[in-house]
């Protein structure tokens, strides 16, 4: 059983100012009151949008240099920017957004008037995301609603009096969160501006999908929503539903949507959930999408500040993928092998590896070495590896070469060589659920559509002990693979006919005779 | 060390003293080192609660010799033989021997 992968999406959105402020390192760092030299300073740690826009993993992850191209690459990113030519703001899979627009475009996403924009700053963002070929000109209206748009002085109120949060452009207050409730903690300003935070880079992530796709946002079916977030209130902390928040903003008045959520598994198990609705009919085609987060921004900032580096978590991560029926034209996602990490498995690094890759491959009658890419968890190294992390992809498909090793596949002395072939380097932000596997979705059909590869594994792992519901870790992947060529039914022209009836008439007509 | 395994570690060692070993898997040697100075001289970053606190303990990598030696080797191979082939196992033990050769008191014995 299969599904067609149609096409797919991915954009980050850069948020410097509003990371340094509310992700969940500066703002922990902030309520504490002892780290005030940490956060005084952050700022002179932080990129210029030029910057993150030359940074290769960046272009990398939106599509304006192809996977190959960034393998290529020598390490020390950071201090080999890209030339211009190759660090614009589009690339083929979305699109890196300053921090001004994004602002906006948050305040297009609320429909509460819980987000306050500074009258002027308003309309001259409102008039850069017109330029935005994806932004519609119902969204750039949004940003200038007069019930939206406020004086710096109310904004100050608002602020000082009832628990807003100001948002911030080149240093200075340009407008605010404002709480949602007196008492609520799942409406404070601070959730609620990672939620709509969280729904605006969704439906930036989303309108680049339909842009890819071609698909007409009358005509997407349902929308299942990945990220990490929870919305919701007292009475029940993530009831969702981002999906269907975000379809509305895209204009997809035919679909619904749901939540599904599993920390950095979340996006492979929603993939697996919209593949099996569209392979069973259920639905038409799905798009499968998660907005970013901000309490991710920053996450390792204290080491990178103590050793003097540029803090790069700054850009909030999105990511969409439209699955349609297989038509044998696409890459297509297997559904009859599937990696799942089991509750009686145990959380040794060699059950999880076993689970996710060798018994699904075992299943498919296939062999470690047929898998020509694997991608497991894509964090980019040169944030993780001096916050004491270390290089998670090179860890990973380590232990899948171990693994396969034990299981006879390879000789140990090809352990490096295969290392070097099936890996993936990573580049993904370190958004939680955007690095599991997903981001090379994109670049693994761009590989089998150029006829450069068969078929990748996407792995997907997720810490829920964090949540401390239980001690598990959870995992899932699948196969991508090249379409199987459908055989055209065979043909009979009208000559031929003619030519039958000619015959058989010929043959009766001797009978006759 | 998190603050809660230092906690755990903590309320061991008082409770048994150095009758309790502690047994690493970090997978970074720099890790295993500072978490083995903990467990033994005291959190080095002054953050937890074994800041300070001197338990003293025998401290060891799960790849030391010692320890390895203990398991039973049908669960080694199953849970453990894998990631012995993606680290550095000698790397490891060493980091914490380290710790333990200045800080651990009742070591088990050769």
């Amino acid at each position: 059983m299969k599904v067609g992968i149609k096409s797919y999406s991915y954009c980050l959105n850069h948020a410097p100012e509003t990371g340094s402020h509310y992700g969940g390192t500066p703002y922990e760092a902030f309520h504490s009151g002892k780290e005030q030299e940490f956060l005084d300073a952050l700022p002179k740690h932080l990129q210029s949008y030029d910057s993150a826009r030359h940074y290769a993993p960046n272009q990398t992850y939106i599509g304006g240099i192809s996977y190959e191209e960034f393998e290529a690459l020598p390490s020390g990113w950071v201090n080999n920017p890209l030339p211009d030519e190759k660090a614009n703001r589009y690339g083929k899979f979305g699109e890196i957004m300053p921090e001004d627009e994004f602002l906006g475009l948050i305040s297009a996403c609320d429909e509460f008037e819980l987000v306050w924009l500074e009258k002027s700053f308003a309309e001259a963002v409102s008039a850069k995301l017109a330029q935005d070929p994806v932004i519609t000109e119902a969204i750039v209206k949004r940003v200038v609603r007069p019930k939206n748009m406020h004086e710096l002085a109310e904004i100050d109120t608002e602020v000082k009096d009832r628990d807003g949060l100001y948002l911030y452009h080149d240093g200075k207050p340009v407008g605010c969160v404002r709480s949602g409730h007196p008492t609520d903690q799942c409406l404070t300003a601070h959730v609620l501006l990672e939620n709509l935070a969280g729904k605006a880079s969704g439906v930036l992530a989303l309108l680049h999908l339909l842009k890819n796709s071609g698909l007409d946002p009358k005509d997407l079916d349902f929308v299942i929503e990945c990220s990490e977030e929870g919305a919701g209130d007292v009475g029940q902390r993530a009831g969702g539903n981002f999906a269907k928040a975000i379809a509305e903003v895209a204009g997809c008045v035919n679909a619904s949507g749901c939540d599904v959520r599993g920390f950095c598994a979340g996006p492979v198990n929603a993939m697996i959930n919209a593949a099996a609705q569209v392979a069973s009919g259920a639905r038409k085609n799905i798009a499968v999408v998660a907005g970013g987060s901000i309490p991710k921004l920053f996450m390792n900032a204290r080491d990178h500040v103590k050793k003097g580096l540029i803090a790069l978590e700054d850009c909030v991560g999105s990511f969409g993928v439209l699955l349609v029926p297989d038509d044998g034209t696409m890459p297509v996602m297997r559904l009859d092998v599937l990696g799942k990490h089991t509750v009686g498995a145990g959380g040794a690094p060699q059950a999880v590896t076993s689970a996710l890759t060798f018994e699904p491959l075992q299943a498919a009658g296939l062999t470690f070495a047929d898998v020509d890419r694997y991608a497991p968890e894509l964090q980019n190294h040169e944030i993780t590896e001096p916050a004491g992390a270390g290089n998670v992809p090179l860890a990973n498909i380590k232990m899948i070469a171990a693994l396969a090793v034990m299981k006879k596949a390879i000789e140990k002395s090809e352990m490096m060589n295969f290392i070097k072939k099936h890996g993936t380097i990573g580049y993904a932000p370190t958004q939680g659920h955007i690095p599991a596997g997903v981001p090379f979705i994109g670049p693994a059909c761009e590989l089998i559509n150029e006829g450069k590869i068969k078929r990748s594994m996407i792995i997907g792992k997720g810490s829920l002990f964090l949540a401390r519901l239980t001690n598990l870790a959870d995992g899932a992947s699948f196969l991508i693979e090249a379409p199987e060529k459908v055989e055209a039914p065979a043909t009979v022209s009208k000559d031929d006919i003619k030519a039958m009836i000619l015959e058989v008439l010929g043959e009766v007509a001797g009978k006759l005779a | 060390m998190d603050l809660q395994n230092q906690q755990r570690v903590k309320d061991a060692g008082e409770k048994y003293g150095t009758d309790c070993v502690v047994i690493l898997g970090s997978s970074d040697a720099e890790g295993a080192e500072i978490y083995a100075e903990t467990v033994t001289a005291g959190d080095p970053t002054y953050a937890g609660p074994l800041a300070g606190v001197s338990l003293e303990l025998p401290v060891y990598h799960v790849f030391d010799p010692i320890i390895r030696a203990e398991c039973d080797p049908a669960a080694w191979e199953e849970q453990i033989s894998m990631m012995e082939m993606v680290l550095d196992p000698d790397a490891l033990a060493e980091a914490v021997k380290g710790m333990r050769e200045q800080y651990s008191k009742d070591v088990i014995e050769e």
